[in-house]
């Protein structure tokens, strides 16, 4: 037709946007799951309804981006879809008890009886902490092409458990942009403490990958790989640093009530985030389960994933467009949530 | 079924577990695409008339919407995990046609209705009131754009048009007649209709309990008098768009037609049945009672007309009892929302509010359109089997090989966890109204 190969471009065109609606979930979602972390920490119950407040608008639109890129692995990717969460049965359904717990503790604490708020309180909390750890383990078992054997699962659940601070992180540096006076100052705090675990949770996906797979290990210790990659590790060390640097020095600049550059932990949260991402992608790339199967094996039909092809470039700049709009109409620190 | 069948048949449970979360899962959009337009026409009232009934009615129903919302979504994401979990066959055949349509559904509609929540909900003080009118028609539209492409899919699961099928694999030829095969059109209609229903006597229910407890305000009565007129004006609406929904079902899925109206053997003049036991180890009817050659009228107009019988598609028809006692649940509650809600509003324009007793019955009814709307589902998918895809794809050929312990664990597990929600779901319901401003 045109002599552009679709049956080799659209899988690949198709993967890219999967990544880009996991990473969009990581990020977006992250923020909120770890504000839900976090939840137990705050000083009483107004605090509380000021962290919710400030997630209260976007949480619903941000777990869309994870039935997008389910959605994409579903309808492009079939035969992958059925292989990894067939694999994944049980923490697939942990992570979507968690989901649904916190997704409902979001109205019902404020909603139900003045006694069962507390309840929904801790529910919204669990949910939040289930969901991560899920999702962890999920990566590390997707990590390891869902290799048996406890020492297997025992990466995994080290994964989930790493996972927990690098979402508090991306929790309390949201909560540092959104937010002012004790809440900021706890925040500063939390950011600190998740610091150093979340640079562990970045560390042992980066070693564990290519210690796994030969052909990851070639990918990124050969010559001249090696070097032409090696901004993306210590690009990532550069951030960790700075927010190491930085979080104090803003503790005390926000004691005097100058909090510029509230948003810079945050920035840097997504920096490292988007690192991580491109240093998976090019290791897993073109698979889809790690050195079992390829995007074009498991693609649908050319036709199928053109008629999508041509949907989601009209659509998906749209969804960008309003979701910017979105987050311009809640810019800026964060209200009491009110209907009226 | 072989003989030493456990309760661990993995395709049985997984059937089970799917219908659990997708029975869970519809009670809440069927709830919040109607309300969405509620809220809109008490929104749009309110600019008109700038009377504070309007917003008080809109005040409140919106906690509604956003709880309801909430469970809608997160038992939504379950389902798309549990396509590919418990049917990985279903993508791999069909794949081609299900998965642009979910994914124009997740593309249009998920993510507007999502985003533009957000603003509706806690954006009334940050942007202008034309933007929160275009807010609430924009997520109002979303919900219902979103029900417009799961219905295409799954009345293309009913009556599939427009594919080829290639090396077992399905192929599109033709995508308008994909999309408009042809149940869809009444299928749609009928859960539109449905979500108008179970909308309006939701409304019609709490606001009645609210009216009964004291609160005699302009926006509970608005609510009340919305509720009731809705659902007088759509039940006759709805009995008639039922009525060619099985027009259109006998045309296309006799089996599914037969088992609705219990007839084993094809006759001539087949009576409808008021009441019966089907029996599937005689494959007859303990039982019944019928209006002679009612049924024959009503679905050839003719008294003496034909009605295939399950015994043209042994081994190919549904389960009977399951089929034929939805039905009659159905339309038992149809019949009820009729009575009820015609007496109601003629109450309402003689007296201004209803008698205490009739008052009574509308809260509770305040769920019936869940009975009826679940029950109308387990006709049409009960009614499907042993297809997935009718003629296509058969359920058992598309299930997975999770074993079946696991499936049962967390069958368990959602189904605790779906009664505690629903039990809290409804507790806050009239919990809100109690405390709701008098």
């Amino acid at each position: 037709m045109t002599g552009i190969d679709l049956a080799y471009w659209l899988p690949v065109i198709f993967a890219a946007l999967m990544v880009v609606a996991m990473f969009a979930y990581v990020v977006l979602d992250g923020y909120d799951l770890g504000v839900g972390i976090l939840l137990e920490l705050a000083s009483d119950t107004p605090q509380k309804d000021q962290m919710i407040a400030a997630i209260g608008p976007f949480w619903d639109a941000n777990e869309t981006w994870l039935v997008l890129g389910v959605g994409l692995l579903l309808v492009a990717f079939p035969l992958a879809h059925g292989v990894i969460l067939t694999a994944l049965y049980l923490p697939v359904a942990l992570m979507l008890l968690g989901l649904i717990l916190r997704g409902v503790a979001f109205d019902f604490r404020v909603k139900a009886q003045a006694q069962h708020q507390p309840l929904w309180n801790r529910l919204f909390f669990v949910g939040s902490l289930l969901a991560t750890v899920a999702q962890g383990v999920m990566l590390g078992r997707y990590l390891t092409g869902f290799a048996p054997g406890w020492a297997a699962w025992g990466f995994a659940l080290l994964v989930g458990l790493s996972l927990i601070a690098a979402y508090a992180l991306l929790g309390a540096g949201w909560l540092i942009m959104k937010s002012t006076g004790d809440l900021q100052q706890r925040a500063v705090r939390w950011a600190k403490a998740s610091l150093g675990f979340a640079a562990l949770a970045a560390l042992l996906v980066s070693v564990a990958t290519p210690a796994i797979s030969p052909r990851v290990f070639e990918l990124w210790f050969s010559l001249p790989n090696f070097f032409l990659l090696a901004p993306v590790p210590l690009v990532s060390i550069a951030l960790f640093a700075v927010m190491a640097y930085s979080l104090p020095k803003l503790a005390q600049r926000q004691q005097q009530g100058n909090d510029n550059f509230c948003w810079l932990p945050f920035a840097a949260t997504v920096g490292i985030v988007a690192l991580c991402f491109f240093g998976l992608v090019f290791s897993i790339f073109p698979h889809l389960v790690i050195d079992q199967l390829t995007i074009w094996q498991a693609a649908s039909s050319p036709e199928a994933l053109l008629i999508m092809l041509f949907g989601a470039a009209i659509v998906l700049p749209t969804i960008v467009g309003y979701t910017i709009y979105s987050y311009r109409v809640f810019w800026g620190k964060a209200r009491d949530l009110s209907y009226l | 079924m072989p003989p030493d069948a456990s309760v661990l048949d993995p395709l049985l449970l997984a059937r089970i577990q799917f219908g659990a979360n997708i029975t869970f899962h519809i009670l809440f959009p069927t709830i919040s695409i109607a309300l969405g337009w509620v809220l809109l026409f008490f929104k749009l009232r309110f600019n008109a008339t700038g009377e504070a009934k309007w917003l008080d009615a809109y005040a409140f129903w919106v906690k509604i919407f956003a709880l309801t919302f909430a469970l809608g979504v997160v038992s939504g994401i379950t389902m798309s995990f549990q396509f590919g979990t418990n049917w990985p066959g279903y993508m791999q055949t069909v794949g081609n046609i299900a998965g642009p349509l979910l994914a124009y559904e997740v593309l249009t509609a998920f993510f507007l209705e999502a985003t533009f929540l957000g603003i509706m909900l806690f954006g009334q003080q940050r942007v202008s009131n034309r933007m929160h009118t275009v807010a609430t028609v924009l997520v109002a539209g979303g919900t219902t754009l979103s029900a417009f492409w799961i219905l295409v899919l799954n009345s293309w699961m009913q009556t599939p048009a427009g594919f080829e099928m290639i090396n077992g694999q399905a192929h599109v030829t033709s995508w308008l007649a994909v999309i408009f095969n042809p149940s869809m059109p009444y299928r749609l209609t009928h859960m539109l209709l449905a979500s108008g229903l179970t909308v309006a006597f939701l409304l019609a229910g709490v606001s009645a309990y609210r009216w009964l407890a004291g609160q005699r305000t302009g926006g509970v009565h608005a609510s009340l008098k919305t509720g009731v007129y809705l659902a007088a004006l759509l039940i006759p609406l709805q009995i008639f768009v039922g009525d060619m929904h099985g027009l259109n079902t006998l045309k296309h899925q006799p089996a599914k037609l037969a088992a609705i109206e219990g007839v084993w053997h094809t006759e001539r003049g087949a009576p409808l049945l008021l009441f019966a036991l089907p029996n599937s180890e005689t494959r007859s009817n303990d039982y019944a009672i019928g209006i002679p050659k009612l049924a024959s009228l009503i679905l050839t107009h003719d008294l003496n007309g034909e009605i295939k019988g399950l015994n043209e598609f042994v081994g190919e028809h549904p389960p009977v009892a399951k089929v034929f006692w939805s039905f009659r649940v159905m339309v038992g509650v149809g019949v009820l929302m009729l009575l009820t809600s015609w007496l109601a509003a003629w109450q309402l324009r003689r007296v201004g509010e209803p008698a205490p007793w009739l008052g009574r019955v509308l809260i509770g009814m305040t769920f019936s359109g869940w009975i009826a709307t679940v029950a109308g589902w387990y006709v049409t998918e009960i009614g499907r089997q042993p297809w997935l895809v009718q003629g296509v794809l058969k359920t058992a050929d598309a299930a997975s090989n999770v074993a079946g312990g696991m499936i049962l664990s967390t069958l368990i597990m959602y189904l605790a966890l779906y009664v505690f929600l629903l039990a809290s779901y409804i507790s806050v319901v009239f919990y809100l109204a109690r405390k709701a401003k008098a």
